[in-house]
């Protein structure tokens, strides 16, 4: 294990004290592209050390959702507070500050293709002016939490797509976030590749207890979240004994640009809604 | 390609304006704050300036060569085939090296330019460097735009230096004329005036290449063929832009120094 990794990195934030203040707070947001209306009314908050699986059908607007709480794109009304900041009414020059708290995983995995994997990695560090030999130190210890040390010297073009993934998730966890953003990180990928980077998530929220919101629309991946536990003595993702549930995850269902349910895993599997229902089985 | 209203597409015109001209603020002001990115800018230096010199080379100097043998025509009439070097000389030094190596820098690098932010765009790299906390304007913008500024001043000044060797080599080989009368003829031909003339130029046309073929490629839509698309559309706009400019700025010099 990389103990280095498993510290949070929010010390270096300028947070509130009480960890009991939500990390995001969604209120009532829309918004409209043209004349489709994209996402509407849309509330929800995610806990400090929660992971918040945002589920629904391809093209509900889950992906939008991920980019207005990075403020990549502003809501028509409504507001979206992350760490406290309000990022729908912040400059942009604000946002690239709070934005190095959070990592975000892209759904094409989004690369710099002319830069190499291990300048993918320390791209953020770079940024940071400091010292190559720390640079190199914790590209390598990112590489080898996704198991790509090998990859360094490589150019995204010569990765398969599950590894491209892989290299964007250390690349969105170099800097120890305090909030990780995945946006569909097993879409578009086989389904042993998918378990590959669902274990990797789990390792992540199990070692960090990062703050995370991952976007899926695939079921399986989404209970895999919710039932298995990374083993920090055998360094291996497993199941939770007695069919248990991880307490930190919670889901966001969401079709059509509207929140169908915002609750608990029992509480999902166990809801009347029929929608819910027929999409669940 | 579908009809709009004439209120819409002017609407949609100003908008384009708008944002080409917030674009061209920020680029421009961003060398005054921190961070600054000296290394991107002297990589964009060694691939603008470098890169493009057999280009700039190899076009100023046949337009000197042809520019010699058609004048030569001309001046026989008269007689006056010894002021080749005067003809050759003001022509390359006030308009046809400035210009010529500004259209020829638009076509290689407004496109490249277009083509490669285009693509980052396209594949969501420009909104993961701005989700890694990092302006793009400012890392990819501000260092084309002022190492395309800096190198097209230089490379301008190459151009109209082998356009007078080449209207030379003609004027020596072909016409029959003495060299050492032909450059002292170019050289009694320049004044002050032409010379802040030709070097002015430059400086607006690399403010246009390097800030249409960005602004194209920053706003592309719609995958490689929207690439495609920015790239031709920003090699067009930035070519007119260079020649409109260059009268405007002809017509200004005219008016501040007579000639």
């Amino acid at each position: 294990m990389t103990p280095d990794l498993a510290q949070s990195g929010s010390a270096t934030l300028q947070q509130p004290s009480d960890s009991q203040e939500p990390v995001v707070v969604v209120d009532d947001i829309s918004i409209t592209f043209d004349v489709k209306p994209v996402l509407q009314n849309i509330s929800f908050t995610v806990k400090h050390g929660e992971t918040r699986i945002i589920l629904g059908p391809a093209g509900g607007g889950k992906s939008v959702l991920m980019k207005l709480i990075n403020g990549l794109i502003k809501p028509d009304s409504g507001s979206i507070h992350v760490f406290g900041e309000d990022v729908s009414h912040m400059r942009e020059v604000d946002l690239f500050k709070l934005r190095s708290h959070i990592g975000m995983v892209f759904q094409e995995s989004a690369l710099f293709d002319s830069l190499s994997v291990g300048d993918n990695v320390a791209y953020r560090l770079h940024e940071d002016r400091l010292p190559e030999e720390e640079v190199h130190t914790r590209v390598v210890e990112a590489l080898r939490f996704v198991e790509l040390e090998n990859t360094i010297e490589k150019f995204p073009s010569e990765l398969s797509g599950g590894m491209r993934r892989r290299v964007s998730i250390a690349r969105a966890i170099i800097t120890k976030p305090d909030l990780i953003l995945y946006d569909s990180p097993t879409g578009g990928l086989d389904p042993i590749t998918s378990t590959t980077i669902v274990d990797l998530v789990i390792k992540q929220r199990d070692v960090t207890k990062t703050t995370s919101l991952v976007i899926t629309h695939r079921l399986q991946d989404a209970f895999l979240l919710a039932r298995n536990r990374f083993n920090t003595e055998t360094g291996k993702v497993e199941q939770i004994p007695g069919n248990g549930i991880d307490d930190s995850t919670k889901f966001l269902v969401i079709n059509e640009g509207k929140v169908v349910f915002d609750g608990t895993t029992e509480e999902l599997v166990h809801s009347p809604d029929p929608w819910l229902k027929e999409y669940l089985s | 390609m579908p009809f709009v209203s004439p209120e819409i597409f002017a609407k949609q015109r100003l908008a384009s304006i708008q944002d080409y001209s917030i674009l061209s603020w920020r680029a421009v002001a961003n060398l005054f704050s921190r961070p600054r990115y000296m290394a991107d800018i002297y990589t964009q230096m060694d691939s603008i300036g470098v890169g493009s010199m057999p280009i700039v080379i190899l076009t100023g100097f046949f337009t000197g060569c042809v520019l010699a043998l058609q004048s030569a025509t001309s001046l026989q009439a008269f007689g006056s085939v010894s002021l080749t070097g005067n003809l050759v000389a003001l022509s390359m030094v006030k308009e046809l090296g400035p210009v010529l190596t500004g259209l020829m820098i638009s076509g290689r690098n407004a496109s490249g330019m277009a083509s490669e932010l285009g693509s980052m765009k396209v594949t969501e790299q420009i909104d993961a460097m701005r989700a890694l906390g990092t302006d793009p304007v400012r890392k990819l913008v501000t260092p084309r735009l002022y190492a395309t500024v800096f190198m097209l001043f230089f490379l301008t000044i190459m151009s109209d230096a082998v356009g007078i060797a080449g209207g030379a080599l003609v004027s020596v080989a072909l016409l029959g004329l003495n060299a050492s009368s032909y450059f002292h003829n170019s050289y009694r031909a320049l004044q002050y005036a032409d010379v802040i003339q030709g070097l002015t130029k430059p400086l607006f046309s690399g403010f246009i290449i390097a800030s249409v073929g960005c602004y194209f490629g920053m706003n592309t839509k719609g995958g490689t063929q929207g690439v495609g698309k920015a790239t031709t559309q920003a090699v067009v706009v930035s070519s007119v832009f260079i020649i409109i400019v260059d009268f405007i700025v002809s017509r200004a010099m005219i008016g501040i120094f007579g000639r």
